[in-house]
């Protein structure tokens, strides 16, 4: 067994605003839909409101990081193993298979997390947050733009609820399927996930590939310098192996 | 130690966001309207003491002596009060579907005492002039104003009962002549809060204890309060008041505004001043109306005229002292605290006059126009319909079931004349009433239910007793329980959506706690068990 860090500062912050967020806008949305009532509804619309703008500051700035770092491959579905995986999670599962899909750096997902996020992100976070924006700034028949009635906002966002919730219960259950049961959550809290050697070979080879993929040969050849020509496979590998002692 | 940090600023740096921006919404500004104390501290200066006038050391006789007395200085005032509906009892209004119809006290019906037509001489005791007690009165005699009644400040001015606006013998006409100045509310009370024939029977939020009451009662007029009174806010232009009544006005002008003094966004709130697009002020502001006396809330003229044995009228009286019977009008119901009733309202009504045909039943008697997509652009009300409260009068009261429309009863007069209130005849009274307006009785009476809308606009609550957001927003049993036209968050919800969701959720759950289920029961039996 090896520990890898798999999430980057930035992803864990993102992660557990959203935690936070996705929280307050499910109490004080349900408060506000008439479903409860805990904080009292003006302090509800007001909470509701707030946490509205912070998840659509923060969706664009996770926008921004994933474009940037080249993070959102990881979000394209595919077929690949889409099979495999479910056999797992319906079979295998049950009598301690290992993962068919193991990790890597630029595929953190499985294939079915990777469709599962991207509906998520395609789908119901832009139905919720449209809706959302409708609703705050259109829920009288009055302004310019015209909607005649705010039923059909209403009810789009409550849907956006509904399916919200039940993707937090599945998300919340699926936490612990990992290697034990809080390598997930430890590894969404640290960074840092427990990983099988085998899975390893597979991260050190990203590793390599990265760096192959940033160091090249000059394109003038100039005098062969002092250490002659480095591989720079061989150098990561080294250097990767000299820590893993 | 850098990843720990992280992880807490994540959880964090939101929550006190989200704290920050909280309490800075719920920072309440003091909400004392500038323009409103601006007005306030602005002191009404009085010019002259009338008491030092020579002209006014008469032996007045009659009340159109004093009015020539008061037109030799203030010549032309009559001018201005002829053009005005408190002498006209008639205004020209469009009404939708019936063109421009003068139209007002002279000739609307009600669901109270029905009309005035035929029933002058004891109706005028509310018109600012002398005299009129048939159709013969003389609208342009300057001298048949009655000054006194608005500008008496001496509190001892008073108008006949049954004598066509004249003054009663009592009157110390020069003592009332050297005390006039601008109307007090005992002035405007003296109609405004007693018409149809006693304190409070109409508007249900203007009434005798407004005189002397606390803010609780009315905010503005409460005399521990701003101790306002009535033309603080009806401003008044050449004897021309601001403000009117949809009891007996149509169209959507010379309205008095809340915003006029207290701006469009008086709350420190967005939320809370985004709802003035459709909701009035007065729908929060005013969360009961009658609040110290009962108000009439039904009137059911069909059992009246039934007299006790030794042929006299009847008066009974409900536990609270409320007229519950009199024969002479029939059965009353009476109501204070009374929760409003709420409508959409665009400042448009429309009226049923005696000449329509009964189309609806209840009959309304003044309908008030609007809906939930009325936005007022391009419509003739100019302004959105917003969400009023209205006190509702639910009438019982005589029609023609062969002509099919509402008719007017001759009550006072008389016995022998038709009056009701004399012969006890509906069908004499009603000929009566109809005869004077030259108007088609069929000889058949019957009863049919009415109601008339009076929006509320007095008894405004201190702002700590208005609607709170759950009064409205609440699944059940809300104050807008009743107005469905249209979307309202935490009242309304969509089956389908409620039942999938939660059905959703559910499965979520079951899957989920299965899908554990096996990995605890298989992974026992299991040869890779680690």
């Amino acid at each position: 067994m090896k520990r890898v860090y798999l999430y980057k500062g930035f992803e864990r912050f993102w992660h557990w605003a959203q935690v936070v967020l996705v929280f307050t806008l499910m109490l004080t949305g349900f408060e506000i839909h008439g479903s409860f009532s805990v904080f009292g509804y003006k302090t509800a619309v007001g909470l509701h409101n707030t946490s509205a703008w912070m998840f659509m500051v923060l969706i664009v700035f996770s926008i921004f990081w994933h474009i940037t770092t080249g993070e959102w491959v990881q979000y394209i579905p595919t077929s690949k193993n889409l099979k495999v995986q479910l056999q797992y999670y319906l079979g295998g599962i049950f009598e301690n298979s290992p993962h068919p899909t193991g990790k890597r750096l630029l595929s953190k997902l499985n294939p079915l997390q990777r469709l599962t996020y991207f509906g998520l992100k395609i789908i119901l976070i832009p139905l919720t947050v449209f809706s959302g924006l409708l609703y705050m700034f259109f829920h009288y028949p009055i302004k310019g733009f015209e909607i005649d009635s705010l039923e059909y906002v209403a009810l789009s966002h409550t849907i956006g609820a509904y399916l919200m919730i039940a993707f937090v219960v599945i998300h919340l259950y699926l936490i612990t399927t990992g290697h034990s049961i809080g390598s997930n959550l430890n590894a969404m809290i640290t960074g840092w996930e427990d990983m099988d050697d085998d899975e390893v070979k597979d991260i050190v080879d990203d590793v390599v590939n990265g760096a192959e993929k940033i160091i090249k040969p000059a394109k003038h050849k100039k005098k062969v310098s002092k250490g002659g020509n480095i591989e720079v496979n061989k150098l990561v590998k080294e250097a990767v192996e000299k820590n893993l002692q | 130690m850098r990843n720990v940090l992280a992880t807490i600023l994540g959880f964090i740096l939101p929550l006190i966001i989200i704290v920050l921006i909280q309490y800075y919404n719920v920072l309440e500004v003091d909400g004392i309207p500038v323009r409103a104390s601006e007005i306030m501290d602005e002191e009404l200066e009085v010019s002259v003491d009338h008491s030092m006038f020579e002209i006014l050391n008469q032996d007045f006789k009659s009340g159109p002596e004093v009015t020539a007395v008061c037109l030799t200085c203030h010549n032309k005032r009559h001018e201005e009060i002829m053009q005005t509906s408190h002498w006209k009892w008639e205004r020209e209004e469009e009404l939708e579907g019936k063109g421009i119809v003068p139209l007002g006290k002279k000739n609307i019906l009600n669901n109270f005492c029905i009309g005035t037509s035929s029933n002058e001489q004891t109706c005028t005791r509310c018109h600012i002039g002398y005299g009129w007690s048939d159709k013969t009165f003389n609208f342009s005699e300057p001298t048949n104003i009655d000054c006194l009644v608005c500008h008496d400040n001496s509190g001892t001015y008073k108008k006949k009962k049954g004598a066509a606006g004249h003054v009663d013998e009592s009157v110390s006409l020069q003592y009332v002549a050297k005390n006039v100045g601008s109307p007090g509310r005992e002035n405007c009370g003296v109609c405004h809060f007693w018409g149809g024939g006693g304190n409070n029977v109409k508007h249900g939020d203007l009434e005798k204890s407004m005189l002397d009451c606390s803010r609780e009662v009315d905010v503005h007029m409460g005399i521990d309060g701003e101790d306002m009174s009535c033309v603080d806010c009806h401003i008044t232009k050449n004897h021309e008041m601001q403000g009117k009544l949809y009891a007996i006005s149509s169209e959507n002008k010379d309205r008095m505004n809340c915003e006029e003094c207290h701006t469009a966004a008086p709350h420190a709130d967005d939320v809370l001043d985004d709802h003035i697009l459709r909701v009035a002020c007065q729908t929060c502001h005013i969360p009961i109306y009658a609040k110290v006396n009962s108000t009439k809330m039904i009137w059911d003229w069909s059992n009246a005229g039934e007299l006790d044995e030794d042929g006299h009228a009847k008066h009974e009286s409900d536990e609270d002292g409320n007229h519950k019977y009199m024969s002479i009008k029939g059965t009353f119901v009476w109501d204070d605290h009374v929760i409003p009733e709420y409508y959409w309202f665009n400042g448009i009504a429309n009226h049923q006059l005696i000449t329509d045909k009964i189309d609806t039943i209840p009959v309304q008697m003044n309908s008030l126009d609007g809906c939930y997509t009325d936005k007022g652009d391009c419509q003739k009300s100019g302004s959105p319909a917003k969400i009023w409260p209205i006190k509702v009068h639910r009438g019982k009261q005589p029609y023609d079931p062969v002509n099919n429309n509402l008719l007017q009863l001759k009550t006072y007069g008389e016995k022998g004349t038709g009056a009701f209130w004399s012969d006890f005849d509906f069908n004499a009274s009603a000929q009566a009433g109809m005869d004077y307006l030259s108007l088609d009785y069929s000889g058949e009476l019957d009863f049919v239910e009415t109601e008339m809308y009076w929006p509320l606009n007095h008894q405004v609550s201190p702002k700590e007793q208005s609607l709170q957001c759950i009064d409205c927003h609440t699944r059940n049993g809300g104050r807008l329980a009743s107005l469905n036209d249209f979307y309202l968050p935490g009242r309304d919800s969509n089956d389908y959506v409620e039942w999938g969701g939660i059905l959703f959720i559910i499965l979520a759950f079951l899957g989920s706690a299965v899908h554990a289920s096996c990995r605890i029961v298989f992974r026992k039996n299991c040869k890779y068990n680690n």
